[in-house]
């Protein structure tokens, strides 16, 4: 069990996430990706919206069936 | 007689911050009583209903966006519906990309920047676990700003992450600086070699512009979510996250900052530590029985964190000159947006014998009901206050009935007060706070704030620091300062 | 099954249902009478665009085509008697979809009309259309007086024979280049067929002069064909079938194999869920008249030709297709490519040789898949002509219409009742 929880051997190499700026895709809040826009960083905003409409049940059934 | 007018848009969806701006203007029409535009979910329909903003007989699914308006009379309910279309039809933000084409799904996202890394997700709670989901399975680490996520859920997501050599950070992560891009509530602070690893994010906020203005800087500042050191999440992310610090050669100096952890949890990162070749202040706000290798330094306060962390921690201000307040009151109320700025401040008052109590109480502080006759340090962004309504950082307002009912009350003496600024932040916090102030008029109390922030932020702290003066606030020079001040003004301690 | 694995065997499935639908290699080979490529049609069947549905159910032009194709076959002697007949339960009505067969519009087939066929190379099997009848007062909107009778006899007796002679002899025309093609012309093969139609001519043309001896007779085909803007649309619909029949029956697929309407319910099929329809009411067209006409007049949506948005074309292509945007109401360039845009959000795949030119060669989206529809709210968008609700007056405008949502939850529950969930 513990060692699991010990970080995973991805190689001796700093991992990517921390060599450059982040390339990011925003779901929710606007306001994030138009504060990194404007420090010209990457960034595709998505224009979410609740799955299913909102419907509950609809979208358990959903996140059951995703891939 | 008021007229409470109602208008459903099905399927319209529109993000929280939005919403909030707009009811905002709505509210601040001549004649308008209250306004809210709000997702008809059952829970906020309870909320519309409480503030009596449903006409009779309405209807609304969990997909539609209800408008409601309280006013004086029907034509100024209707001019004020009509306001509000106005408003929803203005472009949400600037941005090359036109309405139609704007991908509606992280997977459609994905093919439009194949080269994403990090998913920064701050969709409702409920949503924000799928999402979280669909991400890592696209190969992104996650950024969760999102809270009420579940803890089963949490676990979940950051087992597959560390599966796959992925992050997720949060949930309720409202933090992070990644190679000097500061992501959500962040500031703009000077790269340099020393790291912060938090399970808070004001925390991060807080130490990282300290270690700013004392002259040093950030290569990473990373959350992990505020119950990553507990037990049952077992310190997945943040142990990822050290892992990956050793091995930035960019970073000298680790800074980790948390509630106090589970033991199993401190022996685990202290068992990291000690094997490492960096060194570490560890920042347990609240908890000192600690035992830790000779390469960790542990303070109780973010300040002592910063100071530890730089080479010269002669680069920390000196408090202001305490003015004698004419204050009757005998108590301190501390009124957060910063749930750990308000544990730091407990933290401060406890090493001088002073007991506190909170809604958030820290190892030795007591736990806040509806006393007033004790010193009070209240999170206001605790999701007790969030639930249907925006995080006190985002909007200034939530805090303004609070602020004047302490203003009023015979027995506080002073009210401390965190003032956040940055990306994310609202964009004239001390504006605001002088506006209410000066709303209030006379009051016996002092009020004493700090600006967790720097010049380089979009408010320019230098400047929020003049406006709140100006205000007759006093500002110390941090969070942990400040309620030491407010322990002098009152002469105690 | 936990969670993972269906995950993957979902994928997988997916990942084949959209293999064999990219593979689809259609080839216009032949025009046949009905009667001798479905032995099920004898006489007194009438097979009918969109899913089941009986006489007491059907909208004004279906009746109305029924009505004139029993006078037609010989079965009714006239149009009243042919009305009793159907009320009284003579005929028996099937969906052309149960009979490897497509309809547009009313869609009406029946034994003694001339089918094309459509055979796809890649899998071996074959679908069927009517020749497309050309404009105005015609059967598949419900026209039914002698002139749409006496056209029908031309089309058995003359047309559907040469041009079964001609593309026997120059062994059939490959249909994915033809609409390649069309698509770099601003056609998207449901509302608008002019490019594929006049390339389809210009194919065919020397083939049928060796076939038609007579003169008169080859400059009157030509003439028909020639002034038919959608004579390639009853192509592209056997076309869309011969594609997706081979798709069908793919335990725990999500993508959609086909969708149809009959003026009064819309139904889909789902892979995964076999020859079940998910039905719900159709929904009405929202697009631009006729002079004189208005959306008064317009019938309920109807027809078989929903299977050109199943493949990814239509509807879906419509950015390779500005023209058409027109009949969305806006009518510009980014509206266009807006709806593609959208469509691209519930198709899990491209299509590698039906590109578009203005979206740098990006391949039309291909691949429906319910979970994406009911995730995101976006149903698929149809390119449609508008018929007149009244029998036997024709189309009075085109325009665009939506999938009902109520068809994908339905079948979405579906699956998950199959799969064990709840």
């Amino acid at each position: 069990m513990s060692d699991q929880n010990d970080a995973p051997d991805t190689g001796r190499m700093c991992p990517e996430l921390l060599q450059s700026p982040p390339r990011v895709i925003n779901v929710g809040l606007a306001v994030f990706a138009a504060d990194l826009d404007a420090q010209d960083v990457d960034v595709i905003h998505v224009d979410w919206r609740p799955p299913a409409g909102g419907d509950e049940g609809l979208a358990r059934l959903l996140s059951m069936l995703a891939d | 007689m008021s007229v409470t007018v109602n208008t459903v848009r099905a399927g319209v969806f529109l993000d929280s911050v939005v919403l909030m701006q707009i009811s905002r203007e709505l509210t601040a029409i001549q004649g308008v009583e209250d306004a809210a535009l709000m997702m008809a979910t059952p829970a906020n329909w309870d909320i519309l209903s409480d503030a009596g903003l449903l006409e009779e007989g309405i209807m609304a699914g969990p997909g539609d966006l209800l408008v409601a308006v309280r006013a004086q009379d029907r034509a100024i309910a209707d001019s004020t519906l009509q306001r509000a279309a106005e408003l929803m039809e203005r472009p949400a933000q600037r941005n090359d990309t036109p309405q139609e084409l704007r991908p509606l799904t992280l997977r459609s996202a994905c093919r439009q920047l194949p080269d994403a890394n990090l998913a920064l997700i701050s969709v409702p709670g409920d949503f924000a676990g799928a999402e979280a989901r669909k991400a890592l399975r696209a190969g992104l680490n996650v950024m969760i700003f999102s809270d009420n996520v579940p803890l089963a859920e949490e676990i979940s997501l950051k087992r597959e992450a560390r599966d796959l050599g992925l992050v997720v950070m949060g949930p309720d992560c409202g933090t992070a600086i990644i190679d000097g891009v500061p992501l959500a509530f962040a500031n703009v602070v000077p790269r340099g070699d020393i790291a912060i690893v938090g399970a808070s994010g004001t925390g991060i906020q807080e130490v990282s512009c300290l270690i700013a203005r004392a002259g040093e800087g950030i290569s990473h500042a990373i959350g992990v979510g505020s119950r990553d050191l507990t037990e049952a999440v077992d310190a997945i992310s943040t142990l990822t996250v050290l892992d990956w610090l050793e091995r930035d050669g960019a970073t000298h100096h680790i800074v980790l900052i948390s509630k106090p952890p589970a033991p199993s949890v401190v022996d685990r990162i202290a068992e990291f530590i000690r094997r490492s070749s960096k060194s570490y202040t560890v920042c347990l706000v609240g908890s000192d029985n600690l035992v830790l290798p000779d390469n960790a330094k542990l303070t109780t306060t973010l300040k002592d964190a910063a100071a530890a962390a730089v080479k010269n921690s002669k680069g920390f201000e000196a408090l202001p000159a305490v003015q004698r307040a004419p204050a009757a009151g005998r108590y301190v109320r501390g009124l957060y947006s910063g749930g750990t700025l308000a544990a730091e401040a407990q933290v401060v008052f406890l090493s001088h014998r002073q007991p506190v109590l909170s809604n958030a109480p820290v190892p030795g502080a007591g736990l806040f009901t509806s006393e007033r006759t004790n010193h009070i340090m209240i999170d206001l962004g605790d999701d007790q206050f969030t639930r249907g309504r925006p995080h006190p950082m985002i909007d200034p307002a939530v805090r303004d009935e609070p602020i004047h009912a302490a203003l009023s009350d015979p027995d506080v003496g002073a009210v401390l007060l965190d003032v956040v600024i940055g990306f994310g932040a609202h964009a004239d916090p001390a504006g605001h706070l002088a506006g209410l102030l000066d709303r209030h008029g006379r009051s016996d109390s002092v009020v004493i704030a700090s600006v967790t922030g720097t010049d380089e932020d979009p408010q320019v702290r230098a400047r929020q620091v003049s406006v709140l003066e100006r205000a007759g606030v006093m500002v110390a020079p941090s969070n942990a300062d400040a309620a030491e001040l407010a322990l002098a003004c009152l002469n105690i301690g | 099954m936990d969670s993972t694995s269906l995950a993957g065997a979902i994928r997988s499935a997916n990942s084949k249902a959209l293999e064999i639908l990219l593979q689809g290699d259609p080839v216009l080979i032949d025009v046949l009478p009905a009667r001798d490529l479905i032995p099920e049609l004898k006489e007194h069947t009438i097979l009918h665009a969109g899913p089941p549905i009986e006489w007491d159910r059907m909208c004004g032009p279906m009746r109305g085509a029924v009505a004139g194709v029993a006078v037609f076959e010989g079965w009714a002697g006239d149009l009243d008697e042919a009305g009793v007949q159907a009320a009284k339960g003579c005929f028996e009505f099937h969906p052309n979809h149960h009979f490897s067969a497509v309809g547009p519009m009313t869609g009406l087939t029946t034994c003694s009309q001339p089918l094309l066929v459509v055979e796809n190379r890649a899998t071996g099997n074959r679908a069927y259309c009517t020749v497309n009848e050309g404009l105005g007062k015609v059967m598949r909107f419900g026209g039914n007086d002698e002139s749409v009778r006496d056209r029908l006899a031309w089309i058995r007796d003359s047309l559907g024979p040469a041009l079964g002679t001609a593309l026997r002899c120059c062994g059939g025309i490959p249909l994915r280049p033809l609409v390649t093609r069309g698509l770099t012309m601003g056609d998207e093969m449901h509302q608008r067929n002019v490019a594929c139609s006049s390339l389809l001519l210009r194919e065919l043309a020397p083939a049928l002069a060796s076939a038609v001896a007579d003169h008169s007779d080859l400059s009157e085909m030509l003439a028909f064909m020639g002034s038919n803007d959608q004579f390639f649309l009853n192509i592209a619909m056997a076309m869309g079938k011969s594609i997706m029949d081979p798709v069908r029956n793919i335990e725990q697929s999500t993508v959609v194999t086909a969708m149809t309407r009959n003026g009064t319910d819309f139904g889909i099929r789902i892979s995964g869920l076999g020859d079940e329809w998910f039905t719900a009411p159709v929904e009405m067209p929202a697009g631009l008249y006729f002079p004189g006409f208005s959306a008064a007049d317009a019938n309920p949506d109807m027809g078989d030709s929903t299977i050109i948005e199943t493949i990814g074309l239509g509807g879906f292509a419509m950015a390779a297709a500005p023209a058409v945007a027109g009949f969305v109401g806006a009518g510009s360039v980014a509206e266009a490519a807006g709806i593609t845009a959208r469509m691209r959000e519930i198709t899990l795949g491209e299509h590698p040789e039906w590109t578009i030119v203005s979206e740098n060669y990006q391949g039309v989206p291909t691949g429906i898949d319910i979970r994406l529809v009911v995730e995101t709210g976006i149903v698929p968008t149809i390119n449609t002509g508008i018929a007149h609700r009244e029998p036997g007056i024709g189309q009075v405008g085109a325009g665009v219409v939506k999938a009902p949502m109520a068809c994908f939850e339905k079948a979405l529950r579906a699956l998950g009742e199959r799969l064990g969930l709840s």
